[in-house]
Parts: C-alpha cells; structure tokens; sequence
C-alpha cells in the first residue's frame, strides 16, 4: 500500500462520518461522574459518550469564531511530572473551549519545599478552580487528592496506574480509522510493567469489546495480567499475527540499563517494530504510539513514518479532541445552559 | 566419508533404554541403521568391538576449558564451556567464536553457556535473547554465583524467552566470603576459613522459590552437601523446573582428602563430610540428581602451589569421568543405564542438544568403553594441560577404547 493510498484514504474517512450527536440515555446522566480519574469501572456507554463528544470537536480545528461555551471557567494544571504533549494538549483544548488556563509549575512551588499533597489541596480549594488536571508520579496519588478537592478532577497519568485521556484519544483515533472498537483485534507491544498507558487502554478496549493481546518479554509484563483479560505473548510474530492495531510503547530508556532488558540492541531485535514484524499483522493494520517514541529501540522510523499505516500523528490531533470533550463533560452542571 | 560398521558391541543407551547386544552402522557421521540386516561388503569399515559397551559419548555440562586431548580420552564427545573465560563469553559474538574454535580440525564438539551477567560482574543482565539466537544453550555466571535475587528473578523471567536454563553456582557469597574449606572439625584444627553447607542449601532454596515465582528453569551445576539433596528432594516432589549435576570428587572423596593442605584437594563448592558424601550418592541413586559434570578446570603449579586459602580452586576431571562415575556401579549399585543416562540422555535433554543418543540420525557420537579393565590413576599419562588432580594412585575400573565423533575415530586407547 503506497502513502497516497493512506492519505486518501483518511480524507474520505474524516469526510464521510458527521460528528453522532450524543445524547444521554433517557432517565440518566450521561456521564454521572464528577471526575476522570481511570477508565476501570467505566461502562461501555460512558465511554461511547465521551468519544461521541469529542467526535464532535475532532472536526473543529480553530474555532476562533464559533462560541466558548467555557468562558469564565478556571481550568488548573498541575503536573507533578514532567510532561510537553500532555500539558500542552489540555492547555490547549481549554482555551479553544474559552477556558481561563493555568498550569501550575512545579519545580518552582512549595511541593518541592516540602508541601504535602493534601497541603496542595487545601490552597488549591482556596483558589476556587472548576477542574483540576493532575498528573503524578505515584499511582493513587490523583485520586488522593481529588478525595480533598470541591471540583472536578481529570487524571493526566498517575505512575503507572491510569492515563484516561490517553486511552480515549487512542480509541478515538482506532474508531474513526477503523469505524468500530469491538471485535478488533489490538496488539499492545513493548514496557508493559511501567505503563499506564497500557493499563488504562487495556480497560477501555475490553469494555468495548476488542480483543486485547499484551507483547512483552516476561521481565516487562506485570504478574498475573492474564487476569485483565488479555492474552499475553512473548514473541511478536504470535502477538502480531492478523491484528488490527498495534499499540507500541514507550520503552523506559532510564530503566534500561541491563534491568529489565539486556540491552537496547536486543530489545529492538526482539521488540522493535520493524517493518518485517508488521507484515505478521493484517494489511490495514493501524500503529498508534503514544510518544515520545524511541525510533530504533521500540519502532523502525520506516513503521513510524509510513502514513499508510501509522496513526501516531493523529493521535496528538485527537488529543486535543478528546481533552475538549472531558472539560465539556465534567463541567455542564456549571453551565446554565447544560445544567438542565 | 566412508561409512564404518561397529559389530560385536553391547549398545548401551539410555535414552532408549537399551542394553544389549547390537550392531551400528555409521554414516556421513550419523547413525545410519541399528543392527543393520544387510551391510555392503565393500565401501564399509568394520570395526570389532569385542564386547565392549557402545554407549553415546558423553556430555559434560560443566567445563571451565575446552582441553580437546583430555576431553577424547575421557569419552566426552561434547564440551559445555563455562562462559567466565577472559574475556567473558557475553556476546553473541563470542558465543559464535567459542563454539566454532576451528572448524576445519574435527576435535570435540564445543558447546557454550552464555554468561548470565555483563562480564559475569552479576550486576547487569547480559544479552541474553541475541546470545541464545548464536547458540548458548543457557546462561550462568560459571564459578560466580549470581548472587542478588532481584536479577536472578529477571533472570529467570527473561530467559523463559529463549527456553534455556539459567545455571547456578549455589553458593551465598556472603556466607562463603573468605572459605577455604568445609566449615567443620577439619577446618577447625587446619585453621581454614570454612564455607558452611548452608550456603549452598539457602541459595538452592531461594531460587527454587523464585522458579515457582517466574515460570523460569533452573539448573545448579554442583551439588555438594546433604542439606542441598534434602532441599531438592522437597523441590522435585512439588514441580520438576529445577534440575542439578554433581561432580565425581564430591561422591568420591569428602573433606578429609584435605589432609594435610593438599590444594589439589581445593574445590568449589568445597569437598563435604562422609554424610554429604554418602547423600550424594543416594540422591545419584534416586534420581534426585540429574547430571554427573567433571568441572574440569586445569590449574597449573603458580595457581596450586600456594598456602591453602590462597592456591586457586579446581582439578582436571575429564579422564576420571568415568572410572569415577563406574565406581558408582561396581561399590555402590547404582545400575549402569541410568548412570549413564547422566552422562548422555540426561544433560542432552536439559540443553536441547540432538546427541547424548543412540538413535538412527543422531549423530554418531559414540565411545566403546570396558568397565571393569582395573587400572591406577596416573596423572603424568594425562592428556590434559595440567595434572592437578587428588586422585593419584586410586585404584579405579573402567577405560575408555575409543572416542568417536561425527563418524570419525578422534580417540584410540593404545593397545585397543
């Protein structure tokens, strides 16, 4: 398949679908949650709501024009972990939305001097935002906090726990390439362990019917994670085998030294996704990665640049799509014009 | 290659469980037919073995140096090297190097463990996947115990990847810091730093644990005390991932070969009591063990002659392999087959290796051996590089006749 093909290709998918209006099921919130904090006890049609909704905003990409039905509404981000695209995305999705958007810094706030996080808490009350977006190193720690605040909380990724939003521009990105999430067969490949990632698409793809394989070396899978539902393999030629998707991850490059893995070098000849590996998948498979990506470690840059096949770039476009959504979501009974 | 009957043998082979009286007909080096009804006249060798035992050459899972001359005349057909070699086999590369010395000289088969660890340091694990992908049949740190049970976990977790055993030298480091000797009377009034036998037997314990942990296989290389048996014998009862060797000096000899600072006598792990001795020889007897290794390890006299707790570990154990392991059969009854099997069948199925077999299409790795011609032990006919061995003098039974591997004759007893 040529990149021509693909380019087509998407157009004619990105044209031929209008955004479904999502409406509530009838006697019911849509989405009866104050926060996002995890995909995990989310039901199927929670989900299609959300991705509903931000199929509604995929289309818009600037709508400097059109109505900011957030405007005057104070969105926090406080990233306790570094992060560029995360931070930026819900940045950005804030403002296009009319949002007031603060991102809180916090190699230079207090929490370095010693502030607890439920310290944090308290002084964020204080200031009276309407959503918090958190991202933490520990797993539990948003929850935590959420636990403590009076608004609305999005969970950006907590250790290695849940990265919701992740998931759901991931599956954003397979519906609207594929039109459908249930009965795809999706290949999860690479640092499963360390990866919220992973956890959280793991949750979303079984809630709405996919079939789920984990590849991994036995050093990178966590205990007992056939218990998730998924079907675990060791070698990429079994995992890959007619598969629909390809989710590659990020290979912890700091964790690398002769820890988990012997070396870079064998884990790309074992794990890198190569163009040869692929060709086990299915002709129109898709490869999503939720960057960074390490090109020569865990992808071949002739996988991650082959527009007929890789997804990675609409994935951050989706991003945005998807943060859009949460805010709108978790902030309707706000708005007078929602709240009914 | 022209192909050569052997008549008049009786086979031995435990693989198939066989013994008796028998005829191999030997092809492009591998086992054309068995007792073979019609065999050409011409075009064929025929060689008389004269009653003498054809059992599979033997394969010796624990060796620190390839030694080709000692190796055939003690009937080992294939060589297991250890990876702690300078520098330490812990690339693909040097698998492949090591495994093909020279490949235009027909010698001993040479196969290689790859190291566990980067340089064996036991601190980052080595690329094991590529390693196995150029041929090491499993990984261990040779005379090093890998020793922190974090890496040992991922050890044993990575290499479920490639299905190769990790090999362990089981001994807590730790406990054995310093150690000479076995920790006992004897130590006591030599005034040698021992190694107590719990050092073998909490680490075998440890990782059998982590086995159950992993999924992974684990092999201990040398099993030297009765706590080690009684903690195996618990282990096999509950699954069967972990499997262990055992050395000819160590149910052959206990710690009072010592005597008086005979380094020749310097092991490790080190010679026990006559308990662990006699323990030894029931777990050979029950299976409970499953490999006999030699653990050759040639030492010259700058590494021998010096104060005891200073001269290096190690004896040459090829040309002993078997009179040592017969003595099994004719003191002790152990019957031949499955003492054999440990030699041969066993160690090939551990490693996954297509000898240890006499089987038409093996390879025709093959020894005729008499086990009960009595001869001395003579360390200066020795073919190996060094002669540092404890058993000079011993009256033993049991000679190798003749090595042959890939259908060619690399070893002849004079006078056979």
């Amino acid at each position: 398949m040529s990149d021509t093909d693909g380019r087509t290709r998407r157009k004619r998918d990105r044209g031929a679908r209008t955004p479904a209006p999502a409406s509530p099921p009838p006697g019911r919130k849509p989405f009866p949650h104050r926060d996002l904090l995890g995909i995990e006890g989310l039901a199927a049609e929670e989900i299609t709501f959300l991705l509903d909704t931000a199929e509604g905003y995929a289309g818009s990409a600037r709508p400097a024009a059109g109505p900011r039905p957030l405007t005057g509404l104070t969105q926090i981000n406080l990233f306790f972990e570094a992060s560029t695209r995360t931070l930026m995305s819900f940045e950005i999705a804030g403002k296009r939305l009319g949002m007031d958007t603060v991102s809180f810094a916090v190699a230079a706030s207090s929490i370095k001097k010693g502030e607890t996080l439920l310290d944090t808490a308290q002084t964020l009350n204080a200031m009276r935002p309407d959503v918090l977006v958190v991202r933490h190193a520990h797993s539990g720690a948003v929850s935590l906090l959420a636990e403590k605040v009076h608004c609305a909380v999005i969970n950006a990724g907590d250790g290695r726990h849940e990265h919701p939003t992740q998931a759901l521009l991931d599956a954003l990105t397979i519906r609207r390439r594929k039109g459908r999430l249930a009965g795809l067969t999706v290949a999860i490949c690479g640092d499963i362990t360390h990866s919220r990632v992973a956890r959280s698409n793991i949750h979303l793809l079984a809630a709405m019917g996919a079939r789920i394989r984990v590849v991994a070396p036995p050093t990178l899978l966590p205990r007992d994670c056939d218990r998730l539902g998924v079907e675990v393999h060791h070698h990429m030629r079994d995992g890959l085998a007619d598969c629909d998707v390809v989710m590659m991850l990020r290979l912890q490059k700091e964790r690398m030294q002769g820890a988990f893995v012997p070396s870079e070098r064998e884990f790309y000849h074992f794990y890198g996704l190569t163009p040869d590996k692929l060709a086990r998948a299915r002709r129109d498979v898709l490869v999503m990665h939720p960057g960074p990506m390490n090109r020569g470690v865990e992808i071949a840059t002739a996988v991650a640049d082959d527009l007929a096949h890789s997804a990675i770039e609409e994935q951050v476009e989706m991003g945005v799509a998807v943060r859009m959504a949460c805010l709108d979501v978790l902030t309707r009974h706000l708005r007078p014009d929602m709240a009914a | 290659m022209s192909a050569i009957l052997i008549d008049n043998v009786r086979l031995l082979d435990p693989a198939s469980g066989r013994d008796g009286g028998g005829r191999v007909l030997v092809e492009d080096g591998r086992i054309a037919a068995l007792d073979p009804r019609r065999v050409p006249q011409k075009g064929v060798d025929r060689i008389d073995g004269r009653g003498g035992i054809l059992a599979p050459g033997f394969i010796d899972m624990r060796s620190f140096a390839v030694d080709a001359p000692a190796a055939l005349a003690g009937g080992i057909t294939t060589v297991v090297l250890m990876p702690d070699q300078a520098p330490a086999i812990d690339t693909a590369a040097k698998v492949q190097f090591a495994r093909d010395p020279d490949p235009a000289t027909p010698s001993v088969r040479v196969e290689v463990m790859g190291a566990a660890t980067q340089e064996t340091a036991g601190t980052a694990m080595a690329e094991i996947g590529l390693m196995a992908e150029a041929g090491a049949v499993g990984f261990t740190d040779g005379r090093r115990a890998i020793a922190d049970a974090l890496l040992m976990r991922r050890l044993l977790e990575y290499a479920r990847l490639v299905d190769r055993p990790v090999v362990q030298h089981a001994e807590d480091p730790a406990l054995a810091a310093g150690g000479a000797m076995n920790e006992g009377e004897i130590a006591t009034r030599l005034g040698l730093p021992g190694i107590p036998a719990a050092a073998e037997a909490i680490m075998i314990e440890r990782d059998a644990r982590l086995v159950r942990l992993t999924g992974g296989r684990l092999h201990i290389a040398q099993v030297s005390a009765a706590e080690s048996v009684e903690v195996l014998r618990r282990i096999r009862r509950e699954d069967g991932a972990v499997s262990a060797g055992v050395s000819p000096h160590h149910f052959t000899l206990n710690e009072t070969a010592v005597g008086d600072y005979r380094t020749f006598a310097k092991v490790s792990p080190p010679l026990r009591g006559e308990e662990d001795r006699r323990a030894l020889v029931e777990a050979i007897r029950d299976g409970v063990i499953d490999v006999i290794c030699s653990a050759h390890e040639p030492r010259d006299q700058d590494a021998k002659r010096l104060p005891f707790s200073e001269a290096a570990p190690g004896i040459v154990g090829y040309e002993t392999l078997l009179p040592l392991t017969l003595a099994l059969h004719h003191h002790h009854d152990v019957p031949l087959l499955p003492l054999i099997g440990m030699l041969t069948a066993r160690p090939a199925a551990l490693l996954g290796l297509a000898g240890g077999r006499i089987a038409e299409g093996a390879p025709a790795d093959l020894v005729r051996f008499d086990p009960d011609r009595p001869w001395r032990i003579d360390p200066t006919r020795f073919r190996s590089e060094t002669q540092n061995t404890p058993f000079t003098g011993m009256p033993v039974a049991g000679r190798i006749e003749m090595t042959m591997i890939g259908g060619r004759i690399l070893f002849r007893e004079e006078g056979s």
